[in-house]
């Protein structure tokens, strides 16, 4: 049953996606000074926003682990962390290559993209960090920690642009900026990837979910086995 | 400017559809080996429970 519901959500979500896509490049007309790459912005922006609702997620469920115990919150962490860092990783390419026709260049160490690729490290060390200890208990607690501390990175990252004013660009959706800077549709249109990139998202955690759950087995089993 | 702009929209698309595509082979991966190793793991119990009994 289960299967057949993520089978399902994933089917959505492939089908609103290429929805979206017929929408981005047969519904909208290129941008007046950016052109055509303005679309990569689709993908670009909707997908930190995928990323940044997963370490939120992951720092709530840390802070249920500390508080619980219960090794469900773990799960749900390591779960969100991992997918968002997927996701964390689009931002980061996508952003380049908009970044390389629009301003000449591939990167630049501006205080956005400085702490976009710091955020990036920080998650990929948490994984790392749980790899690296044997004993499920510690792992848990130490990597809950770390996840929590994590977090203040992405705060800084999303406010980035607006406490140090360098290359990358300022807030341009309206719930910042009360509307005006950009075009209503494109903005619809930027909101309804983030909503199918978050229902792919949300897929790609449940099964990860359901790995992690999996790999405790083994584990487990692996030391009852050795136990008799 | 034009033709760049175009081709630079694809490698972004692509980019962005590669990482995911990657991250989604990964997993199956992932799972294959899990149940490969659950596998092994209730077999291997199995077989010292009988042992021991």
């Amino acid at each position: 049953m289960r299967e057949k519901t993520l089978f399902a959500l994933g089917v959505l979500a492939a089908i609103w996606l290429v929805r979206n896509l017929y929408v981005m490049f047969l519904g909208l007309p290129d941008e007046a000074d950016q052109g055509a790459i303005y679309r990569i912005l689709f993908f670009h922006v909707p997908s930190w926003f995928v990323c940044f609702t997963g370490y939120f997620l992951a720092g709530a469920a840390s802070v249920l682990y500390l508080a619980r115990k219960n090794p469900v919150y773990d799960v749900l962490a390591v779960s969100t962390v991992e997918v968002g860092l997927a996701f964390t990783l689009i931002g980061l390419a996508t952003g380049s290559i908009w970044a390389r026709i629009i301003w000449g260049i591939w990167w630049t160490w501006d205080a956005r993209l400085t702490w976009a690729l710091i955020t990036c490290l920080i998650y990929a060390g948490y994984l790392m960090l749980r790899n690296a200890i044997d004993d499920p208990t510690t792992r848990a607690k130490n990597s809950a920690v770390l996840c929590i501390f994590a977090f203040t990175s992405v705060v800084i990252t999303y406010k980035a642009i607006d406490w140090w004013r360098t290359q990358h660009p300022g807030a341009v959706l309206s719930f910042r900026t009360g509307g005006g800077a950009m075009d209503p549709g494109m903005e619809s249109m930027l909101y309804q990837n983030f909503g199918a990139l978050l229902l792919l998202a949300a897929v790609l955690v449940a099964v990860r979910m359901r790995q992690e759950q999996m790999r405790r087995e083994v584990e487990s089993m692996r030391r009852y086995a050795h136990a008799i | 400017m034009d033709a760049r702009n175009f081709t630079y929209m694809f490698y972004g698309f692509a980019a962005a559809w590669a990482i995911l595509a990657l991250y989604v082979l990964t997993l199956v991966a992932r799972e294959r080996r899990l149940r490969k190793e659950l596998d092994t793991v209730r077999r291997m119990v199995e077989q010292r429970e009988s042992k021991a009994t």
